[in-house]
């Protein structure tokens, strides 16, 4: 599903070069709920926006779904952005004047479908995720927990190949950040591809395999199961 | 598979036009009321700028066109040429213009240098001046001139001439002081002078006395500095060896194809080239009427195209400001694999959107208020009642610059804010 090959990274502002990323090698299996753990200023996040396409690399190569991602244009890589590929950001990332059906609904309506079947799948979408009775309300109206479940609501309507989640669960209370981690791991048992970035080992419990960052360099692997 | 491209493409434009819909109006939805009314309000007034203000002055000539034609000349009028006394052959040209296609009503008119002189009666001694006023004595069959201008309606005071009555004049209101001293000392004028007061007037070596009948009040040269009697009248004052006359004003039918040119090359053809002066109402509008309407159209389109410049950049600041603090949303949009385009075409729709409103309020504005309104009540200006002039094509045409240069200026801004780097713009660096 996801095979990464001598990954490198390195900021580059006018005099100085900031190496963040120095050769990863990864493969994700279909159906794998892959943990990125390690200290602040890893490269955790650096390293899944290189993988989810936000994000061009200094060097080595990215496959997606058997797809070499450096020949693809900005449109093939928006697009596939767009059809393969699910986003959930730390601080929820919702559009604050749709409501929480609309902010599910935009990507569906991109992908082609009407706007009454997108409200349809929205829908479900947010009863499935335990808010059927926020629907209509807009981002400022609900809480943090309520905004990243709509959020994950949106990085799931349209079936994604691969989740991408960054410490989901960072700005929630223990409650709602351990409903969060239930509800990615329901997905995870429907056979959802997830690659999580987080600081709690609580939650790293779920994963199947937890790779361990230091200075831009896997250093540790945990298979859990 | 080649087949499928044009339909993926069409397709892919059609999701890109329905969520940049969708988010545009979700936009104008949440956004502020009285910042939407006062954008919308902008606009409008821009509208109204580029239309109303040269629409004006153009309107302030046209009137006096307008009322011209009308009243004067008619669609093409023959005149006496330069050097002659009169239009040779006029009898055969009123034969042939009577029966010549289009030509609705001629009127012929008999003109002569002249003077009326007022209040004689109460005049002291004949050391006081007499008080005179000089004017074009003007002989008109009466059936005739009404048909073509409707002269009775210009009547101020007392009424028209009648066909069979004698001795009586009309003149035109600024022969008297009481309506020319506004002008000042332009015209020599006499006092009082009311319907029914006696006047003499003076042609060559003839004089004689007429009651005065009525006054017409006009913006018209050709009407409020004339006097008017019968045509018999002036031929008893007049000597003349001839029946030629000095003016034939022509109406054309106003459903016939027959335009005014082609009135006049059908006299030229006729033969009557060289018998008088023939002109279409446009040619025959004084020159200076042409130099300053063509002045006043420039100058009501450079204002107009001001008003246009600073409504383009209000909706250039507009649009940039929201999309500059949108930016991580529209970041975001972008990472979820919206479409750039479809996130430029939410700020076209936007400004658009204020520019179709502002215009079509400004549209009803003046199709409905407006030009109904100076039609009803003219500019009142010394050489015409000023209209407002808003031709349809003209005016939808200000109407779709308007929409173009906001769609630019929506445009410009949008694509600058959304062509940058979609994680800086997540991460706000
Ligand atoms: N645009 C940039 N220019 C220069 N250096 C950067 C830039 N973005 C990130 N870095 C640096 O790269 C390193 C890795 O950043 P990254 O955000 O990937 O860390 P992280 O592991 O996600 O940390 P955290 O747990 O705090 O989120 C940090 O030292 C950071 O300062
Ligand atoms: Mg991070």
């Amino acid at each position: 599903m996801i095979k990464v090959k001598n990954l490198t990274k390195t900021y580059k502002t006018k005099d100085i070069e900031t190496p963040v990323l120095r050769g990863i090698d990864l493969n994700v299996a279909p159906g794998e709920f892959l943990g990125i753990m390690g200290k602040s200023g890893a490269g955790k996040s650096t390293l899944m926006y290189q993988i989810g396409l936000l994000d061009h690399p200094t060097s080595g190569e990215i496959i997606l779904n058997s797809k070499n991602t450096e020949q693809m244009s900005t449109e093939e890589r928006t697009q596939m952005r767009l059809s393969e590929l699910g986003y959930v950001f730390q601080d929820y990332a919702l559009i604050p004047e749709l409501t929480a059906v609309e902010n599910v609904m935009i990507p569906l309506l991109m992908k082609g479908f009407s706007k009454s079947e997108s409200c349809d799948i929205s829908i479900k979408m947010l009863e499935r995720i335990g808010l059927s009775h926020r629907v209509d309300n807009k981002p400022g109206q609900l809480s943090g927990g309520e905004q990243q479940r709509v959020s994950i609501a949106r990085a799931m309507a349209h079936n994604p190949k691969i989740l991408f989640a960054d410490e989901p669960t960072a700005n929630l209370d223990t409650i709602s950040g351990y409903s969060i981690i239930q509800l990615f791991k329901e997905l995870h048992d429907k056979g959802q591809t997830i690659v999580m970035v987080t600081h709690e080992e609580e939650y790293a419990k779920y994963c199947d395999r937890i790779i361990y960052l230091e200075d831009g360099k896997i250093v540790r692997e945990v298979k859990q199961k | 598979m080649s087949e499928d491209k044009p339909k993926n493409l069409s397709r892919k434009w059609s999701q890109v036009i329905s969520v940049g819909w969708f988010l545009a109006f979700r936009q104008i939805k949440g956004s502020n009321k009285s910042t939407t009314f006062l954008i919308i309000f902008i606009m409008m007034l821009t509208f109204l700028n580029l239309v109303v203000v040269s629409g004006i002055l153009v309107g302030l000539i046209e009137g006096g066109r307008v009322a011209n034609k009308k009243q004067y000349s008619g669609d093409v009028i023959v005149t006496t040429l330069a050097g002659e006394n009169n239009i040779k052959r006029t009898n055969e040209i009123e034969s042939t213009l009577i029966k010549m296609s289009g030509v609705q009503n001629i009127s012929t008119r008999y003109i002569s240098s002249g003077q009326v002189e007022a209040n004689y009666k109460t005049r002291r001694d004949f050391s006081t001046p007499k008080d005179i006023a000089g004017t074009q004595v003007t002989g008109i069959n009466i059936q005739d001139e009404e048909a073509l201008s409707g002269i009775s309606n210009y009547v101020d005071e007392g009424s028209f001439l009648n066909e069979t009555e004698s001795g009586y004049i009309v003149l035109g209101k600024n022969l008297l002081r009481r309506y020319s001293e506004d002008f000042g000392d332009v015209f020599a004028s006499i006092e009082g002078t009311y319907p029914g007061d006696e006047v003499k007037v003076t042609v060559g070596k003839n004089t004689k006395t007429f009651i005065v009948k009525g006054i017409v009040s006009s913006k018209v040269n050709q009407v409020s500095l004339r006097a008017f009697v019968t045509k018999q009248d002036f031929l008893r004052l007049v000597d003349k060896a001839d029946l030629n006359a000095n003016e034939i004003a022509i109406r054309i039918n106003p459903n016939s194809k027959i335009t005014p040119d082609g009135t006049k090359a059908n006299l030229i053809n006729a033969g009557f080239a060289n018998d008088g002066k023939i002109q279409t109402a446009v040619e025959a509008t004084p020159e200076f009427l042409n130099q300053i309407r063509i002045a006043f159209a420039l100058l009501g389109n450079v204002i107009g195209l001001i008003g246009i410049v600073v409504a383009s950049i209000t909706i250039f600041i507009v649009i940039f400001i929201n999309a500059v603090t949108r930016r991580k949303y529209i970041g975001i949009m972008k990472g979820i694999g919206i479409s750039e385009k479809a996130i430029e075409v939410s700020y076209i729709i936007q400004s658009i959107f204020y520019a179709l409103i502002g215009g079509l309020i400004g549209l009803l504005i003046t199709f409905v208020l407006l030009v109904p309104f100076f039609d009803a009540y003219p500019l009142n200006f010394p050489f015409s009642d000023g209209i407002l002039v808003a031709p349809i094509g003209e005016t939808m045409f200000k109407f779709g610059l308007l929409l173009l240069v906001t769609l630019l200026a929506g445009y410009i801004p949008a694509r600058n804010i959304v062509k940058k780097n979609t994680l800086d713009s997540i991460l706000g660096r």
